[in-house]
């Protein structure tokens, strides 16, 4: 198999099956290193499972993930080495409510990664700096607003160092007002040239950043393009109707 | 808008205790019928209790045997290495406090406990040693509050090998009758002190096979969950009294006639085993608490299984189930007292043998309240301490 040294997600022809519900049918996307990915698209469109399945918290029944080189299959070390390499932060924080921000954090570069206690609250403190909440390192999850949540989520998944960012609908459980504050944390990840697949109804956040597009409509990918080309000359009338409806409001 | 009452009694109203008793208890002829009644049926029940405990009841069964119903046939010589394994253990808690319940007006109370009792008509034996309990709990207390970051880890280590030390200090060491801490067999084992070990026992080796049980009862691979399921259901399906009689009467007609197993290893195994089912139900039922974010969570930042499990699953859900593991362990604390049935003589068993004493007969009430408030004040402990823990655990996690 020959692979463009430089592309590091290659998807092709995924399907997956809940039961007898037909949930992707048929994706395929390649995407380069430090791209910037913005996938949309109404709700029940496939597009969370799609970006589920590349870390395997989904599993494909047909077809081809390939994550950096390593294929998704069902052997088990695989997948823990796609999962070493890739980063997720979810829509509902899924923070570890019994641990400290720092140790969320911590914990595993430290099992996982096997760095010293020291060296992993080192960075992990860089990355609440980063994210701009070192204040809060020593505190519950549960005593954080939620878009400090969040961001705590965002250095996370950054704490592990990997090649790639998940971010599945990360703003979408958040108030209006605690939005920005992740969004700035996610634009400012974008910039540094870290690979991206964000799943989002944020307009504004693929404007600024994205590279690439993609409109998820019952399982298939229906459009995709530029953003300039998605905003100003969307081809599929689907596009145009679903475009419509979210930033009229 | 017209039947409105314009005049509301003032909140401030200020309250003395007549107003309180009409508004409370005499409020309408019902009420005050009520009142009446209740307080003559309260009047009447401790009217009764007190007159039994102060005037007719005879507590001298409960002195003269004191003994025998704390340690049973424990050769009194040998008595001493309880008293230190004892102390040991006083050590270790007024330690703990010390350390991590500096504020709580518990510690005190439970360092001086001992020292309280030895006001009591003991002998002089047991009172002086009642007075070391309180000495070394308080030392340990002190040094926890001196040192709490220097001593934590040590103090961890010293509850870890308490229960084999104080199983070792009960058992001894040599087996000739003249050597160092000659050995005592455990058919001397009694009292108090046999109901403790076995509930010690129990609820320590219960609660690790507990949730491994609870765990193979998730497990993805066949053979894990059917045999978890299936040992669960058989347990659970029939009573603990079934299978403390299987292990002292049935067990030896199925091992050659020249192996012994140790009856109260027995018995200690079996309430083990039962209360092992029963606690891995109520795990499952933390487990099953835990949303399925975290376990997504941790899979998704490269942990595996046991990963998840030690350090995010667990952790939770053992904090959500305190209150029931609590409740069960004081059922384990109180089914001991089925050993009794099978001949050992824990508590129960060793009251029913000092009634069975000709110059006592018939002083069944006085031993068996007495040990009711043994059994009472032990399990209110437990309660009291998982209430303690449950605060502390909850603090600015949720």
């Amino acid at each position: 198999m020959t692979q463009d040294p430089d592309t590091i997600i290659s998807v092709h022809d995924v399907h997956k099956w809940y039961g007898n519900f037909h949930a992707l049918k048929g994706i395929d996307m390649d995407v380069k290193r430090r791209e910037v990915i913005v996938i949309f698209g109404p709700s029940g469109s496939g597009k969370s499972t799609f970006i589920r399945t590349i870390n395997r918290l989904e599993e494909h029944q047909r077809g081809q993930i390939i994550v950096d080189g390593i294929e998704l299959s069902h052997d088990v070390r695989n997948i823990e080495k796609i999962r070493m390499e890739t980063g997720m932060v979810f829509q509902q924080f899924n923070l570890f409510p019994h641990l400290t921000v720092l140790q969320n954090i911590t914990l595993s570069p430290i099992q996982v990664r096997k760095w010293s206690r020291q060296k992993a609250e080192e960075i992990a403190m860089q990355l609440l700096e980063r994210v701009g909440i070192p204040d809060q390192a020593n505190k519950f999850p549960g005593q954080l607003s939620g878009g400090q949540q969040q961001r705590v989520a965002i250095a996370r998944a950054l704490a592990m160092q990997p090649k790639i960012m998940l971010f599945d609908e990360p703003t979408s459980a958040l108030d209006p007002e605690m939005i920005k504050e992740v969004l700035d944390a996610m634009v400012e990840l974008a910039k540094s040239g870290m690979t991206m697949l964000v799943v989002t109804h944020e307009m504004g956040f693929a404007r600024a950043v994205a590279d690439r597009m993609f409109f998820f409509d019952q399982g298939q990918i229906v459009e995709s393009g530029t953003p300039d080309q998605i905003f100003k000359s969307p081809k599929e009338e689907r596009t145009k109707l679903f475009l419509s409806q979210i930033l009229s409001h | 808008m017209t039947a409105m009452k314009p005049t509301l009694p003032p909140l401030t109203e200020r309250s003395n205790v007549l107003r309180w008793l009409r508004r409370n208890l005499f409020g309408s002829w019902m009420d005050a019928l009520l009142t009446i009644l209740g307080a003559l049926i309260v009047y009447w029940v401790v009217k009764g209790f007190l007159t039994w405990a102060l005037v007719t009841a005879d507590w001298r069964v409960v002195a003269a045997n004191m003994r025998l119903l704390m340690i049973g046939q424990y050769p009194i010589a040998q008595a001493y290495r309880l008293w230190i394994g004892l102390a040991f253990l006083m050590f270790l808690s007024g330690n703990s406090l010390g350390i991590w319940a500096r504020q709580s007006r518990f510690g005190p109370v439970l360092l001086l406990a001992p020292a309280l009792l030895a006001l009591l008509p003991f002998g002089a034996e047991p009172r002086k040693w009642l007075i070391i309990l309180t000495v070394t709990g308080l030392a340990g207390w002190g040094l926890g509050l001196l040192r709490p970051e220097v001593l934590k880890r040590s103090v961890i280590a010293g509850w870890v090998i308490s229960l084999p030390i104080f199983i070792l200090l009960t058992r001894g060491f040599s087996e000739s009758a003249s050597g160092f801490m000659p050995a005592v067999q455990t058919n001397l084992w009694g009292g108090l002190l046999l109901t403790f070990l076995l509930t010690v026992v129990g609820i320590l080796f219960s609660f690790p096979i507990g949730v491994l049980l609870a765990l193979g009862r998730r497990s993805e691979l066949p053979v894990i969950r059917l045999a978890s399921v299936g040992y669960i259901e058989l347990v659970r399906g029939v009573p603990l009294i079934t299978i403390l009689f299987m292990a002292q009467l049935m067990l030896p007609l199925f091992l050659p006639p020249n192996v012994t197993i140790d009856r109260v290893l027995r018995a200690m195994v079996g309430i083990t085993l039962f209360s092992a089912a029963y606690l891995a139900e109520n795990v499952r039922g933390g487990l099953q608490a835990i949303p399925k974010g975290q376990f997504e969570a941790a899979h998704a930042l490269g942990l595996n299984g046991a990963q998840t499990m030690i350090f995010i699953i667990l952790p939770q859900a053992l904090r959500l189930i305190i209150p029931i593991l609590v409740g069960q362990f004081i059922a384990v604390f109180k089914d001991t007292a089925l050993v009794a049935i099978v001949g050992l003589l824990d508590l129960v068993g060793i009251a029913r043998t000092v009634l069975a004493q000709p110059e006592f007969l018939g002083r069944q009430r006085e031993v068996y309240a007495f040990i009711s408030l043994i059994y009472w004040l032990l399990s209110y402990g437990m309660s009291y301490l998982s209430q303690q823990l449950e605060e502390r655990l909850g603090v600015g996690k949720r």
